[in-house]
């Protein structure tokens, strides 16, 4: 009878908590979609163009969308697009290439090449910006040429980022190498016949993250594009409009060309979802 | 033993002589390779290596001679004619005429001496190599070709193929530009000394550090700002690290939690921050919060408020509501991290402790955390150091503001939620342009940053064993 009771009592126990967890759940569901909510509604907004205080459009309408093409939106996103294309492709080689070499080859500069980048890591990134941006200007890769300035920048740098898809190499047995070696494939046969395709997930990783970076670059593009609209990215352009004197002409267009940004990229990430975790969680035991 | 045959077949120095060794023990060949290049080699039938050898050397020497001393002869004034206008009678105006380049001066005297560097470890492994190839024929050992060489940059060499091009990124891309930078802070390189166009630059020997160390204009002393914005730089890292650290294993452990439904609808809504790139979900969040903005116009609605608030106006409110933005920010990244932790703590751990009478809040206290905290103490690490330099949360959300009115003796408006970087940023793009403050700045984070990392990493000890058991 006793034993009963206390089950009953563990039991509602547990219920008032699973349903105290799921209000809370459902609090943070509201909090986190509200502000996506809130700018679909108000990129549907033809009344006003400028900021106001209350979320549902009197009058719909897709003249936000509608004037997306006829502004400077369409550089912009043709710019960021070219960017990522580029950098999801070369970002990965120069990732892989120094992960796995430091994962699987002892030579005798590998720790203090280690040490070196580490070290580098350690300085903030602007501080390079200065100088680059001038050196790219002398190249004329700056203002309407800032896509290849760009694109040089995102990706020469890139192999710094090798920790995750090191450590990712790091868990594939060594084994295999040693038997690939034995039956007489040299080690350039091993990585691109072994290695490669085993490592499937973290260089979908890689080419996710580098696809998606370039879409959220504000610090550099906006210094890269100074003055210019045309060399823009599509986050440097949708700032500009946030600006005081573009706000109240341009504030419900930003919420559209927001949309427009984010659907696409939202969806890929979606739909890649399970290997972006496998690389942070990875990434984030590893150190 | 096939095997390493197999390992030894692209050796390149079978010895493990030094330079100095080499150099002492070398026959005629050898010695006479530190004067020309690539002999010592070419005459044990290595005809590539040693004109290889020879070529850098020639290419070297006409370098110097042709425009390496010039950079390097102008290094210690970095220019010594600035512009000079003169005036054209015809077109009754000043043509301005170029002279002197600062910035070139100082960049390719920096190359100059990096290959200057290179020249002589050349130099050095030209007498090891010829060394390496007098040993080796007198043993009567096989002597690599040219052709050896190349095979093996496809096998026991093939790191170095991998590496030259991500190397040679990092180096001129990143590692270049920061040399560069540091020696910009010993100069007066700002929008007025631009080094060609406008004035040249010069060396300033430490005044850049003590302008920014100086205790001068009392309040407004960029000596006060600093240490005002440093403050603030601490406590942001500080709030932003371990706010979003323990609200995500909370909310990972919420939605983990048995018998919760709908696991992935709940994991997806939040994963939503992470998808949509931040800068619009931070520009627009932060609009959501203007004077004007939706949240004012709720909170009116709703009756609770009768004026709108300027949360961006307010220096407190600024400060909350980016760590609490972030916080929307980053809960989700914990959350998939913790989830993925959390899974490989061993669940009889959970099982006895209930046996033994253990709470839920007293197992988070003694199993969750713990075990938590041991695993992603370098990921805490680096999380911290990366808030301290978070400059997209703060520049999109704030921008800084709300302005400092103190602080006039830093310029780009310099505000009370502005970092070091983002400060570093507004004075590099600020109206005058003050490169060399910004870079002492640079120069300062450095030192902070890798204080603290060298500190946690020696008190932490878990970098021991970095992937080499692999």
């Amino acid at each position: 009878m006793m034993s009963t009771d206390r089950k009953l009592g563990m039991k509602a126990k547990e219920r008032i908590g699973n349903a105290f967890v799921y209000l809370l759940l459902i609090i943070m569901s509201i909090i986190w979609l509200t502000p996506f909510v809130c700018i679909v509604l108000q990129s549907f907004r033809v009344e006003s163009t400028w900021q106001v205080g209350y979320v549902i459009p009197k009058e719909w309408g897709l003249d936000n969308y509608r004037a997306l093409f006829d502004s400077d939106f369409t550089t912009w996103y043709m710019n960021t697009f070219i960017i990522a294309v580029v950098c999801a492709i070369v970002n990965p080689l120069m990732v892989l290439s120094m992960s796995y070499t430091l994962s699987r080859f002892r030579f005798k500069m590998r720790k203090p090449l280690m040490k070196f980048m580490l070290i580098l890591g350690l300085f903030p990134g602007i501080l390079a910006m200065i100088i680059l941006y001038r050196l790219l200007k002398d190249m004329g890769l700056t203002q309407e040429n800032a896509v290849p300035g760009l694109i040089l920048v995102y990706c020469a740098s890139s192999g710094m980022g090798y920790y995750i898809a090191k450590g990712f190499f790091d868990t594939i047995s060594t084994s295999l190498d040693e038997s690939a070696r034995i039956d007489g494939a040299n080690r350039m046969q091993v990585f691109f016949k072994i290695i490669m395709p085993l490592a499937k997930p973290i260089v979908i990783y890689t080419v996710l993250t580098a696809f998606m970076a370039p879409w959220g670059d504000f610090m550099f593009a906006k210094f890269v594009a100074f003055g210019t609209s045309k060399g823009m990215n599509v986050a440097v352009g949708l700032w500009s409009w946030l600006t005081k004197d573009q706000i109240n002409s341009r504030y419900t267009m930003f919420c559209a060309g927001g949309v427009i940004v984010a659907i696409p990229v939202t969806l890929l990430f979606m739909f890649l979802q399970k290997y972006y975790v496998e690389g942070v969680t990875g990434g984030a035991v590893k150190g | 033993m096939g095997k390493k045959t197999k390992d030894n077949k692209y050796d390149e120095l079978f010895h493990k002589a030094g330079f100095a060794e080499s150099f002492a023990k070398g026959d005629a060949a050898t010695k006479l390779s530190a004067i020309i290049m690539g002999l010592g080699c070419a005459v044990r039938g290595q005809l590539a290596r040693g004109f290889i050898f020879l070529a850098f050397q020639v290419l070297f020497i006409l370098y110097m001679i042709n425009s390496g001393s010039y950079w390097l002869s102008m290094l210690p004034s970095l220019g010594k004619v600035g512009p000079t206008k003169e005036y054209d009678a015809f077109f009754d105006t000043y043509v301005p005429t170029y002279n002197d380049n600062s910035f070139e001066i100082l960049l390719y005297g920096i190359l100059t001496i990096f290959l200057i560097v290179a020249f002589i470890l050349t130099w050095a492994l030209n007498i090891k190599m010829s060394y390496d190839a007098q040993l080796k024929k007198e043993k009567g050992k096989k002597i690599n070709r040219f052709i050896d060489d190349v095979h093996s940059l496809v096998d026991e060499g093939f790191y170095k193929t991998l590496l030259s091009l991500p190397m040679l990124g990092i180096t001129l891309f990143t590692f270049l530009p920061i040399v560069f930078m540091i020696f910009i802070a010993f100069t007066n390189y700002d929008g007025k000394h631009d080094g060609y166009i406008t004035n040249l630059f010069t060396w300033v020997g430490l005044d850049n550090f003590r302008t920014l160390f100086s205790m001068a204009g009392g309040k407004g002393s960029y000596f006060n700002v600093f240490l005002g914005i440093l403050g603030w730089t601490v406590a942001w890292a500080f709030l932003a690290t371990f706010s979003n650290y323990f609200l995500g294993i909370l909310v990972a452990m919420m939605i983990n939690k048995k018998g919760i439904k709908f696991k992935k609808l709940w994991r997806t809504i939040l994963v939503l921050t992470i998808a949509i790139p931040q800068f619009i979900s931070l520009l627009y969040v932060s609009k959501m919060f203007d004077k004007g903005g939706i949240v004012n116009g709720f909170l009116m609605n709703m009756g609770w408020i009768n004026a709108p608030i300027d949360y961006w106006g307010n220096p407190t409110y600024a400060r909350i509501l980016v760590v609490v933005i972030n916080i929307w920010i980053g809960i989700p990244y914990l959350m998939l991290i913790a989830t993925g932790i959390l899974m490989n703590i061993p669940a009889d751990l959970y099982e006895a402790s209930r046996i033994d009478g253990a709470n839920p809040i007293q197992q988070f206290r003694y199993i969750t955390m713990p075990y938590m905290l041991f695993v992603t103490a370098p990921y805490l690490l680096t999380s911290f150091t990366g808030n301290m330099n978070n400059f997209n949360v703060i520049y999109l959300l704030s921008g800084g503001n709300p302005v400092n009115p103190n602080a006039s003796a830093a310029d780009g408006g310099v505000g009370y939620t502005d970092l070091l970087i983002t400060w570093l940023y507004k004075i590099a793009l600020g109206s005058e342009s003050r490169y060399y403050m910004a870079s002492v700045l640079g120069i300062v984070i450095f030192i902070i940053v890798s204080t603290i990392t060298l500190l946690v990493y020696n008190g932490l000890g878990s970098n021991k064993n970095e992937g080499d058991m692999a």
